[in-house]
């Protein structure tokens, strides 16, 4: 079982892929990406129970799914750097004729891939159909979903969250990536939502905060509670809240980022904020 | 052979942000609404200049439609902001009930078309709206060419009454067409006179076809350029009347070759004028990530392909 130190060391590598992978094709979205790196990285290293054959036929093993799909350099680091496939193949995220398409597939068969995501708002009601499938199955692993905070501005989130609990779906812990922007502002400015955690706790959710969702203990903690949640008859949703471009600190704290790519010397400045730990790829 | 000078290659979207600061301008009744892309779409100049008019809705375009469809009772004519594939795949029904079958004046603007869009890859790139939306029952549907006439077109159909779908791009693509231009819904609009094959392109492929006819001229074959602008209402007309000279036609949209562009033809044409056609067009498959440029070349959208796709259909005469 890895250490904080060897998480934290996985999550500063993460960090520079992601701002390799952008900056080599001027393309993608660093900010949500940088903002949830610890979480996927703790996700998958720690807090997944997952098969180490990597077979994609999702039966007996805990399952991932990404709503935020622009979010995928942060998932395909992870993903390869968990084994998925090659960490070379990160080099060919967003070009021509590559399995990384710019937002997550299955069309070209990516291992760790699950259903295809970037038109946002789909991801509660295909995560919930897989928890169902588990249940139906006798499968008691865990359905695991990531959403961003803007995406839930979207009404098919609100339909699938009300099947949740009507349903009894407890078997399924979904987290929202709280970092309080979205490509136009601020989500206060953009679209206020006033209170989330009232809103899932009215739609019968149980909901428990992670305050400082880019600290690897805090995410531990808080997710080894969430798992303690389920199986109790309701739904379980983590507010987590992350800093959007943590890490790079010309990034933090804004919408600037969410979809723009670093030049050269932003690259250069970035990574040198976060040197290599397990090395390049 | 006419020839068209590219006065600086400019994006389609900022053609639709263009026409849309001038709306603001002249006609009071206009609004905006966007879904969380407001630079992208080019709606920034609007959004500064008209504030009480412009309506952010956040990331629900199911939600805007609503809206915009809610906003004509009363004499608005909401303009709606997206990315194409949110602007119709995503709200169709949506479009079908409130829009389309209730006879709003709205005017569904549709950037990010097709495969130009790029390194986003396919859950982006829809290729499939130009049939989507011209299936329905009362749509007006128009594909512009380049930033002039994604312009006069934004402009046009504030005056036309009824719901349109106006379809643009990402890419800085040539300029070419006239700055002053009178555009007119649902009139084709020739661009070159030729003798032995008539290419109908739409969209960003219009510029395509003109390089294409260049080559096609100094190989010896003559191609008559028509610009459909308006893939519906479509230009029956004009495009019989070509072909009866022609005697074959190349079709080429950035969209894929079932629901799109190729097919009104083809009906037409079937039932007036049965004509040898090809199609050029993406062939039932979802695009990918890579540089728009990369994308047309690998999915056959470009003028190599209309040059081809020429060739061929004169020789089946
Ligand atoms: C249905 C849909 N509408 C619009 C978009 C364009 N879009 C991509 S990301 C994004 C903002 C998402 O905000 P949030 O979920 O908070 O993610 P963050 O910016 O924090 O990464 C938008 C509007 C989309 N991908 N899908
Ligand atoms: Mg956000």
């Amino acid at each position: 079982m890895p250490n904080t130190q060897q998480l934290q060391d996985l999550t500063t590598q993460v960090r520079r892929d992601i701002l390799r992978m952008v900056h080599k094709v001027n393309s993608g979205h660093p900010g949500g990406s940088l903002g949830c790196a610890e979480f996927l990285v703790a996700l998958y290293q720690e807090i997944m129970d997952r098969k180490d054959t990597f077979d994609m036929d999702g039966i007996g093993e805990d399952l991932f799914f990404l709503s935020n799909g622009h979010i995928s350099p942060v998932f395909y680091s992870v993903l390869a750097r968990s084994g998925y496939f090659p960490v070379e193949e990160l080099n060919t995220f967003r070009l021509i004729n590559s399995r990384l398409q710019g937002h997550p597939t299955t069309h070209d068969g990516l291992p760790g891939v699950r259903i295809a995501s970037g038109s946002l708002g789909q991801g509660f009601s295909v995560a919930l159909g897989a928890a169902q499938t588990k249940k139906l199955n006798g499968d008691n692993h865990l359905v695991y979903s990531l959403h961003g905070d803007g995406e839930l501005q979207e009404g098919q989130n609100w339909e699938g969250i009300m099947y949740a609990a009507g349903n009894n779906v407890d078997n399924i812990i979904s987290t929202i990536d709280l970092n309080g922007q979205q490509i136009d502002g601020s989500t206060d400015t953009v679209l206020p939502m006033g209170s989330i955690r009232t809103k899932f706790e009215a739609f019968g959710w149980t909901v428990l905060d992670i305050e400082k969702g880019n600290d690897i203990d805090a995410i531990l903690e808080g997710m080894a509670k969430a798992k303690a949640l389920t199986g109790k008859g309701k739904p379980v949703c983590v507010l987590l809240h992350t800093v959007m471009g943590n890490g790079v600190d010309f990034m933090m704290y804004t919408h600037a980022w969410h979809g723009k790519a670093p030049n050269d010397e932003q690259l250069a400045e970035g990574l040198s904020q976060n040197a290599e730990t397990l090395g390049d790829y | 052979m006419k020839t068209y000078t590219n006065t600086g290659n400019k994006d389609t979207r900022s053609g639709f942000g263009a026409g849309l600061t001038e709306l603001g301008q002249t006609n009071e009744n206009v609004v905006a609404l966007c879904a969380d892309l407001i630079g992208s779409l080019k709606m920034d100049d609007f959004k500064a200049n008209h504030p009480e008019r412009f309506f952010q809705v956040g990331i629900a375009e199911a939600n805007m439609i609503g809206l915009a469809a809610g906003m004509t009772i009363g004499g608005k004519i909401p303009f709606t902001g997206t990315f194409a594939n949110f602007s119709t795949g995503r709200v169709y029904d949506q479009i079908r009930q409130s829009v389309a079958y209730s006879d709003k004046n709205v005017k569904i603007c549709a950037s990010h078309a097709g495969l130009t869009l790029g390194e986003d890859g396919a859950t982006h790139q829809i290729l499939e709206d130009i049939g989507l939306m011209k299936m329905l029952p009362g749509m007006t549907v128009i594909n512009t060419c380049d930033y002039n006439q994604t312009k006069a077109a934004t402009i046009a159909i504030a005056k036309h009454h009824g719901p349109v779908y106006l379809r643009f791009g990402r890419p800085k693509v040539a300029n070419f067409t006239p700055e002053d231009q009178n555009f007119e819904i649902g009139k084709a609009v020739k661009l070159t006179e030729g003798n032995d094959v008539t290419i109908l392109a739409t969209g960003h492929l219009v510029w395509e076809a003109l390089e294409a006819a260049k080559t096609l001229n100094e190989k010896g074959i003559s191609a008559e350029v028509i610009n459909i602008h308006t893939i519906k209402p479509l230009d029956d007309k004009a495009i019989i009347d070509s072909v009866a000279k022609t005697g074959c036609v190349v079709t080429a949209e950035e969209h894929s070759v079932i629901g799109g562009l190729g097919e009104s033809v083809a009906r037409v044409l079937s039932q007036h004028q049965p004509t040898p056609q090809e199609f050029v067009g993406t062939k039932d498959t979802f695009g990918e990530s890579g540089t728009a440029d990369q994308l047309m070349e690998k999915y056959g959208l470009n003028a190599n392909a209309i040059i081809k796709a020429s060739e061929l259909v004169t020789k089946r005469k």
